[in-house]
């Protein structure tokens, strides 16, 4: 048995290591589990010529495809929209499209707002000094004075707008819509270590010149600096607990595959949306028999995904391609409730400003758009380099029927019982979507775009993964209160997004930054009481 | 891991002549056809983990071809292959998809779409910064986020 910790975090991804970084100057014990290892720069994609194909193997997106052994499966055959995301120090932040936008302050009442779903038992306000931080901890780039965005102070200088953005812009314009460079975390000048980008191309699995901020170059060697350790290859199976109900370590396995049990003071965990329910089902007990802190019933309940209504097309101009990061621009024009377009809630624009040859040749032959035969190489040239997209990403609102289970055949090499999704889009969803399409299709019309084709919903599209313990102030209608922690056990804390009450229509990895910083803030307010 | 069972000399052929029907030679572009040597022994020394699924498709495409599509005249080839596309499912999506990752890496192909025969690290890109003034009519329109109570 190992020594006890102060305090144990699983997972080393967005909100483990903004949470380590946090708790790191109480001078506690702290020690993170996470089920993978550190990156290894040198093996990214973009090192090799074969950097595209790479995305159909091993730096699949999708966790059943990649297969690491780091990877647990997922059964998500229940679900339009399938899972992704990345096991390894630094988690899905290795592999994302460093898309940086934060929810509004609107989106933390939508009940009062819009009669839907419900608010959240903390506001924007309460968030903002920790955005501001997670800014600067991650090194964001942007344009600060969107009109139509919460403010944010970039560090950094937004990226170009390239050759598609001006594109984009001028339809934009002529359409009367808002449109505005988007805040990223890929650093535009050279930043806390971390080199400029040099356009490499797609940023999503991952950057080899870390200009893209993933936290196992940004808040992890903080952290470690202040004596947080960080113990990899080392698979979580259980919580367990004590005769008091208090969580009292956890059950784990280490890089041998051996079992261990690790001692601690006070869980957090740090798995986000899919990962932190299986773990909290998976330590069922005879003290909690329906997983634990799930007294309310609502652990792996109300999972939100944000369906992606993607439409896109080719322009004779030539556009960015593989030359520049995916997305630059986004759009709040649709973003707020306007009932005359019949749906409630909105959702938000991303551009997507062009792939490169590979996927271009492999997409456009299952579209149906790239013939075989003696035609094909004209009409390869007249698509790759001239593609441009519209992302509509589409608040989610929580339904109980929309969730994690455990499977019960599937299981990781560990022997550990898998997640099962079960997930339905909305009738509410599905209009929007629609909706999104539309404005999409006026936007490419604007631009001239032909050989038009549509992913809706984006298939392998379930990035955020939202919802599944959700905070409020009410035991019986949420998991964690209003500061993280969990109702039922007093010393267990979740800080990702599946704490999240409502889902916004942007990416969420800032907001759960944010969160997971606020839930550090308020344990070390609450040192001498934080049991109470 | 266990070693993926290797492509059949039949199913190498078979997968040769599939590829040159979907991409050809062209003259007018100076490009090889998939069926070109170098490029289909890259596909077959690639294969890795598509192996089975490239395999499997192989063989329904045999099964509904009967014979080597060598063997086959153009027409019924033809047939063969829009039967194939038609109802070969996930295996011939996989099949596609490795001739096309494989020819578009192929140096003369990128020569010929005036892309430079290199991993995009450490060289990069230069992207152009773009007109920014395209922003000032968002600007001067304004707007303001709508309040929280």
């Amino acid at each position: 048995m190992h020594d006890p910790v102060d305090v144990l975090i699983i997972g080393a991804g967005a909100s483990g290591a903004a949470v380590a970084y946090s708790l790191a100057e109480t001078k506690m014990h702290i020690l993170c589990l996470e089920q993978g290892g550190w990156m290894k720069p040198s093996e990214y994609p973009s090192t090799g010529r074969d950097w595209e194909a790479k995305f159909y193997g091993e730096w699949s997106t999708s966790p059943n495809v990649r297969g690491r052994p780091e990877d647990y499966p997922i059964n998500d055959d229940n679900s339009p929209i399938k899972v992704v995301n990345f096991n390894g120090v630094g988690g899905s932040t290795v592999m994302y499209t460093a898309h940086w936008p934060r929810l509004h302050p609107s989106d933390f009442k939508v009940k009062t707002l819009d009669g839907v779903a419900d608010d959240w038992p903390i506001d924007y306000d309460a968030l903002t000094p920790f955005f501001e931080e997670n800014d600067r901890m991650m090194g964001t780039s942007g344009l600060s004075g969107d009109p139509l965005s919460p403010l944010s102070h970039p560090p950094m200088p937004p990226q170009p707008l390239g050759l598609s953005g001006p594109l984009i812009g001028k339809a934009m314009n002529k359409l009367g819509w808002h449109w505005w460079p988007s805040d990223t975390t890929v650093a535009t000048l050279d930043y806390e270590g971390r080199a400029r980008c040099i356009n490499l191309g797609h940023c999503t699995p991952a950057c080899a010149q870390g200009a893209k901020a993933s936290t196992d170059i940004t808040y992890w060697p903080h952290a470690i600096r202040a004596g947080v350790e960080l113990r990899t290859q080392c698979r979580v199976r259980e919580i367990t607990t004590n005769e008091h109900g208090m969580a009292s370590g956890v059950v784990y396995y280490d890089e041998d595959g051996v079992e261990q049990f690790q001692p601690a003071e006070v869980v957090i965990i740090a798995c986000n949306g899919v990962g932190t329910p299986r773990l909290l089902l998976n330590s069922a007990s005879g003290k909690f028999p329906n997983g634990l802190a799930n007294s309310s019933g609502l652990v792996g309940k109300n999972l939100m995904f944000h369906p992606y209504a993607q439409i896109y097309g080719f322009v004779k101009e030539p556009t960015d391609s593989n030359r520049a990061p995916p997305t630059c621009l986004w759009s709040k024009e649709f973003y707020d409730t306007d009932l005359s377009r019949g749906f409630v809630r909105g959702y938000g624009i991303q551009f997507v400003r062009g792939a490169g040859p590979v996927f271009e040749a492999v997409v456009g032959e299952q579209k149906g758009i790239l013939p075989w035969g003696k035609d094909h190489h004209r009409v390869f040239r007249r698509l790759n380099g001239h593609r441009l997209g519209v992302s509509a990403i589409c608040e989610d609102l929580p339904e109980e029927h929309n969730r994690v289970t455990l499977d019960p055949v599937l299981k990781d090499s560990h022997g550990i019982p898998a997640p099962r999704i079960d997930y339905t889009i909305s009738a509410n969803s599905r209009k929007m979507m629609e909706h999104g399409l539309a404005r999409g299709r006026q936007i490419l019309d604007m631009l001239g775009a032909t050989d038009i084709c549509i992913n809706s919903p984006i298939p392998w599209g379930g990035w955020h993964l939202l919802g599944t313990a959700r905070m409020g102030t009410d035991p019986s209608r949420s998991v964690v209160n209003e500061w993280g922690r969990s109702h039922d056990v007093k010393n267990l804390f979740i800080v990702d997004g599946s704490v999240f009450v409502t889902s916004g229509g942007v990416n969420p990895t800032s907001t759960i930054q944010a969160i997971a910083l606020y839930v550090a803030d308020q344990m070390k307010q609450r040192l001498a009481n934080l049991f109470d | 891991m266990i070693a993926e069972k290797p492509l059949t000399a039949a199913q190498r052929d078979d997968l040769r002549i599939i590829s040159g029907m979907m991409i050809p030679e062209s003259d007018e572009y100076a490009v090889p056809g998939a069926d070109d040597a170098v490029i289909q022994g890259d596909i077959v020394a690639t294969l890795g983990r598509d192996t089975r699924m490239v395999a499997a498709a192989l063989d329904h495409l045999a099964k509904l071809a009967g014979k080597p599509l060598a063997e086959l005249d153009e027409a019924w080839r033809e047939a063969v292959v829009t039967e194939f596309r038609a109802s070969g499912g996930v295996p011939a999506a996989t099949l596609a998809r490795v001739i096309l990752q494989c020819y578009y890496r192929d140096d003369r192909v990128l020569r010929s779409l005036g892309l430079e025969l290199r991993a995009p690290f450490p060289k990069g890109h230069v992207l152009p910064e773009g007109d920014w003034s395209l922003l000032d009519p968002v600007k001067a329109r304004g707007g303001s986020l709508r309040r929280a109570p």
